[in-house]
């Protein structure tokens, strides 16, 4: 398969980017996309001409959140449920015109070419997205009950990856989905319950404060989350929220 | 309770709260206007349109009405000025129908052209049976206002009139579809199984909302 990429350069956080185009030629239709722009950098490295493009990744195996791209108008491109590491070139037809850019958001300002500084995300998470217990052996687990119920949706939020499809993809660049996963993950458990006030009103207060959106309920986030998060964990993470505000 | 209303999904709920009770008002004004082409003679819009004047309840629910129309506006105002400056740099191109609803993208578009409606509609009606002088009619004993005189012969006289009403009349409906059920999800009263219910209940109320309202004018076009 053939196809003419529309990359997304940029030298670093401070210069003014472009779009560049490229063309690829004899790929397969098994290779994933990150394959495929591997291809193109070992070419750019031979040729000598220009850095090769700088994108995130680290698993490639749909588990690590690293690899987001905003490809053709699409958080990791036209299929549904994967990162763009699981994206396969047998979605795109031969001959194609892929345009390839970095998730755009305020609070994810762009690093090089397609690599955005997610770090926001993981200031949000120190402000409550952990439970506070000791370690120590693990306790006789029967000890804690947790209804059948529970334990698969706080599964379901616990599945977020972090990778922020969510923001790109959302009209207000709003990280609700993410903060909703995080805060119906832990509130629906046991140990997570002591501190759900806490957690639900500071981890929102940073995620104003850094700058992401509110949420419009449009729903792209959770079409566009490679592990398919529903918007039901958002309803929860309102409900944890409004409760926590009327408590304290 | 500190500071709820200063974050996001505070600003959110007041949005929500207002417009849920929009929601009811749009309910109870819409059985009213029925009455208009279930009862050609009048009468009953007459008698119905007599007891929201003169009712004290209704008459204190007004200003709340007014401010409850105010907040949703202010706030959503706010609220789409400060997302749009989220994202300094678009994409340049972006697939928005494969991920979301048109309606839910432009919500303020659908409202803004609701109050473009509105201001013709209050000043048309709402100030003409408020402050200016009305037809009157003597139904069972009292005198009242001819409501259904002036509301039916604008649209059997103005095509354009009723051609503006019918447009609002999806505008309302378009906007009910993700107005409805998001409300419900700003509460957090949802969950997976009560997310699908109620964005089926949203289309099955804007449908009826939007086809009752533009049903009226229509009626008078066709019919009288």
């Amino acid at each position: 398969m053939n196809f003419t990429l529309k990359i997304w350069r940029q030298k670093d956080a401070k210069s003014k980017g472009c779009f560049k185009i490229y063309n690829v030629s004899d790929i397969n239709s098994d290779t994933t996309f990150l394959e495929m722009l591997d291809i193109l950098n070992n070419r750019l490295v031979l040729e000598g001409k220009e850095e090769p493009v700088a994108f995130a990744h680290d698993c490639r195996e749909g588990i690590c959140g690293m690899c987001g791209l905003f490809i053709n108008g699409r958080a990791n491109g036209p299929d549904s449920g994967v990162t763009a590491c699981q994206l396969m070139m047998r979605k795109f037809k031969d001959g194609d015109t892929i345009t390839v850019e970095p998730w755009r958001a305020k609070p994810f300002p762009v690093v090089k070419d397609l690599i955005v500084d997610r770090s926001a995300f993981d200031k949000i998470l120190q402000v409550g997205g952990y439970i506070s217990v000791n370690t120590g052996s693990a306790q006789e687990a029967n000890t804690l009950l947790i209804s059948q119920k529970n334990a698969e949706e706080a599964f379901d939020a616990a599945a977020c990856i972090g990778c922020g499809a969510c923001v790109a993809t959302c009209k207000n660049s709003s990280a609700m989905l993410f903060v909703a996963s995080k805060i119906s993950h832990l509130a629906r458990l046991p140990q997570g319950k002591i501190e759900a006030v806490e957690r639900a009103k500071n981890m929102v207060a940073k995620m104003d404060e850094l700058g992401f959106g509110g949420c419009s309920n449009t729903g792209a986030c959770s079409v566009e989350c490679p592990k398919n998060i529903s918007l039901s964990h958002i309803a929860k993470l309102n409900r944890e929220f409004i409760k926590a505000k009327f408590k304290k | 309770m500190s500071n709820l209303f200063s974050s996001s999904i505070g600003r959110k709920l007041i949005m929500s709260i207002s417009g849920l009770f929009l929601i009811l008002f749009i309910c109870v004004h819409l059985s009213v206007n029925l009455l208009l082409i279930f009862d050609d003679s009048g009468k009953l819009f007459n008698l119905a349109a007599h007891f929201m004047d003169s009712n004290p309840i209704i008459k204190i629910v007004e200003p709340l009405l007014a401010i409850g129309f105010a907040v949703h506006l202010v706030y959503a105002t706010i609220i789409t000025i400060q997302n749009k400056k989220k994202r300094p740099q678009n994409y340049s191109i972006q697939n928005n129908k494969a991920t979301s609803s048109w309606p839910s993208r432009n919500m303020f578009i659908l409202g803004a052209l609701i109050v473009l409606f509105l201001a013709v509609h209050l000043s048309d009606y709402f100030y003409k049976i408020k402050f200016g002088t009305m037809p009157t009619i003597k139904i069972d004993g009292i005198i009242m206002n001819d409501a259904y005189l002036v509301v039916s012969k604008s649209f059997i006289n103005h095509f354009w009139y009723s051609l503006l009403y019918i447009a609002s009349g999806m505008f309302l409906g378009l906007h009910l579809t993700h107005g409805f059920w998001s409300a419900f999800q700003t509460i957090g009263w949802t969950n997976d199984l009560w997310l699908k219910r109620l964005k089926k209940i949203s289309i099955v109320y804007a449908i009826i909302v939007a086809t009752g309202f533009s049903i009226i004018p229509l009626y008078f076009l066709i019919f009288m």
